[in-house]
């Protein structure tokens, strides 16, 4: 695994010999990385090649689908989130998730912000806490005046950004983003990206994209995965983005970058 | 290969003769006959409420006629076949409404819990179980329940309620309870398993328990299904009838004491229906006052479930 070269200090996550099985069938193979801290990481890959899957690993979302077993370490902060006394739900207020599709709930764009906050237990002003989270997520300016309203009455991109401001509002230290973009129009594509590309100073940003260019944009470093014969998602090789894009090592990350495959 | 062409083209011919012939033509009639059969059916539905309402108010308006309307909706005394005879319904529908209140305590909860549980916990496995099982529950018929009601929950109840006949409002509304319990679960568990996994996903990827996301996301979520559900087994309850008439009584009492012996409108109309009361009389049309009230009361309950729907539907 190529990705041994790449040991960096305060990485915030770490994945060891990773492997996930949806019953019989193995979705990820011995999956070794580490994550730094505040950087944006893009998971790139054919469909099917696992990525999501891989996403799915660091808020435990794998367990909520029957029939999933895994083995191998993801840490966050030295800590395996796997271990058998981790309260899966804990994790998920350390670690965000913004969807493929934009899903607020069917309440008011307040509501929506403030859910996290209040099944956590939030001590402090929801108020003012909803209002910074919808302020960091590019969405004030646009909602201020119709809090009430439905989250549902907000266009697709907005919605979108209205899910990354409640994912921020319980203050993880890392988002997870499965192809946030897919479902959106070039401008509020565009949207999201220049809201990651802030978000990684105060946040770790992991992102799936099937958006080469996207992934190339917004990411400083890029894991490339694809199948191995037996239809299980391998990751091919890890590294600084632009090392990646410029300088592939692996022929098959070279032929995808390039449009040849996938 | 030069074979093959030519017999894939004389088969186009063929066909195309075909259509030209005689596909049209079947089409056409098949078409017009399914047509005018199902448009029977819609009718013969339609005529059969039509005839329903007619009867109903037909023969009412013989009643009327003698007792006014005013009388029979705020009379607190319902004596139709003792003298002195009054005609006050609103014994009745306190009756109804009691066992109605009491069945409905009991279904929501337990049907709610349910639904919950099958769309929330339960494994798919124990879900393809109960699911069935419960289904059975609805298809008992309801003469056993009235008789589940007086032979083993009026004597259980007896022992805590000392002074408590063996036909009691509370027996009665227990067992409807249980009877309706399916069809508040097996609806409600509908509308919650049809809101969206990815709505469920976002509230746990936000640190929620399934517990809360039940009960913040889903059941929000599936309001309209859930309410739209409870109304139906609510008018299901009102038009009950042979468990009232076996287990809830037969003494027309303007009470909400459960532990009362009672009569519902239900229970009325068929104790009437198998005496002796002469055709046409006064007595006997009393059935057809207190059937259009009934009518009227689950016909509310019926347009009320559809306006929920229509007003509260959510979108995704």
């Amino acid at each position: 695994m190529q990705n041994s070269n790449y040991l960096y200090n305060s990485n915030i996550l770490e994945v060891k010999n990773l492997n996930v099985w949806y019953r019989a069938f193995q979705a990820l193979k011995e999956i070794s990385l580490s994550i730094p801290r505040h950087h944006v990481i893009a998971c790139i890959g054919p469909s099917g090649c696992g990525k999501s899957t891989f996403l799915r690993c660091f808020n435990r979302m794998n367990d909520l689908i029957p029939g999933t077993r895994i083995s191998g370490q993801v840490l966050l902060d030295g800590q395996d989130i796997y271990n058998s006394g981790v309260d899966p739900t804990e994790i998920r207020t350390h670690i965000g998730m913004v969807f493929q599709k934009p899903n607020p709930f069917p309440k008011s764009i307040f509501d929506n912000v403030a859910f996290g906050l209040r099944i956590n237990g939030f001590k402090g002003n929801i108020k003012e806490a909803v209002e910074s989270s919808l302020r960091r997520a590019a969405l004030w300016d646009e909602v201020k005046d119709r809090l009430n309203k439905s989250a549902l009455t907000l266009s697709g991109g907005q919605q979108q950004r209205l899910c990354i401001a409640r994912a921020i509002a319980i203050q993880p230290a890392v988002i997870l983003m499965d192809e946030p973009c897919s479902a959106l129009d070039p401008v509020a594509t565009l949207k999201i990206e220049d809201l990651i590309a802030i978000l990684k100073e105060e946040y770790t940003i992991v992102i799936v994209t099937h958006n080469i260019q996207q992934a190339a944009r917004v990411s400083d470093y890029t894991a490339f995965f694809t199948m191995a014969d037996d239809r299980s998602g391998i990751l091919v090789e890890f590294g600084k983005t632009n090392e990646i894009f410029s300088n592939p090592k692996d022929k098959r990350t070279e032929d995808y970058i390039t449009g040849r495959f996938g | 290969m030069e074979q093959d062409l030519t017999k894939s083209k004389s088969k186009i011919i063929w066909l195309g003769d075909r259509a030209k012939s005689t596909w049209g033509k079947r089409q056409n009639i098949e078409g017009r006959a399914a047509q005018i059969f199902l448009l029977i059916c819609a009718l013969l539905s339609i005529a059969t409420t039509v005839g329903i309402v007619v009867s109903l108010v037909s023969q009412s308006v013989g009643f009327f006629k003698e007792v006014s309307i005013w009388e029979f909706l705020t009379g607190t005394r319902w004596t139709p076949i003792l003298i002195p005879r009054s005609y006050g319904v609103l014994p009745l529908v306190v009756g109804t409404l009691l066992v109605t209140i009491i069945s409905v305590i009991v279904a929501v909860p337990i049907g709610m819990g349910i639904a919950i549980f099958l769309s929330t916990y339960a494994p798919e496995q124990l879900r393809r179980i109960i699911k069935p099982v419960l289904e059975i529950l609805a298809g008992i018929p309801t003469v056993v329940y009235g008789y589940f009601a007086i032979t083993l929950v009026s004597p259980m109840l007896q022992k805590v309620f000392t002074n408590m006949l063996i036909f009691n409002a509370l027996s009665a509304g227990l067992v409807m309870g249980l009877m309706i319990i399916p069809m508040v679960s097996s609806l409600s568990e509908d509308a919650m398993m049809a809101v969206p996994q990815s709505l469920k996903e976002g509230a746990f990827a936000l640190g929620a328990t399934r517990f809360e996301v039940a009960l913040k996301v889903t059941i929000p979520s599936a309001l309209s299904g859930i309410i739209t559900s409870i109304i139906l087994a609510l008018s299901r309850a009102i038009g009950e009838t042979m468990i009232v008439t076996i287990a809830a009584g037969a003494t027309p009492k303007m009470t909400f004491n459960p532990i009362d012996s009672i009569q519902t409108m239900t229970a009325f109309i068929v104790q009437l229906s198998l005496g002796e009361t002469p055709h046409g009389s006064l007595e006997y049309n009393t059935i057809f006052a207190v059937g259009l009230l009934l009518f009227l009361m689950t016909l509310i309950m019926n347009l009320l479930s559809q306006w929920v729907v229509s007003r509260w539907h959510r979108r995704y």
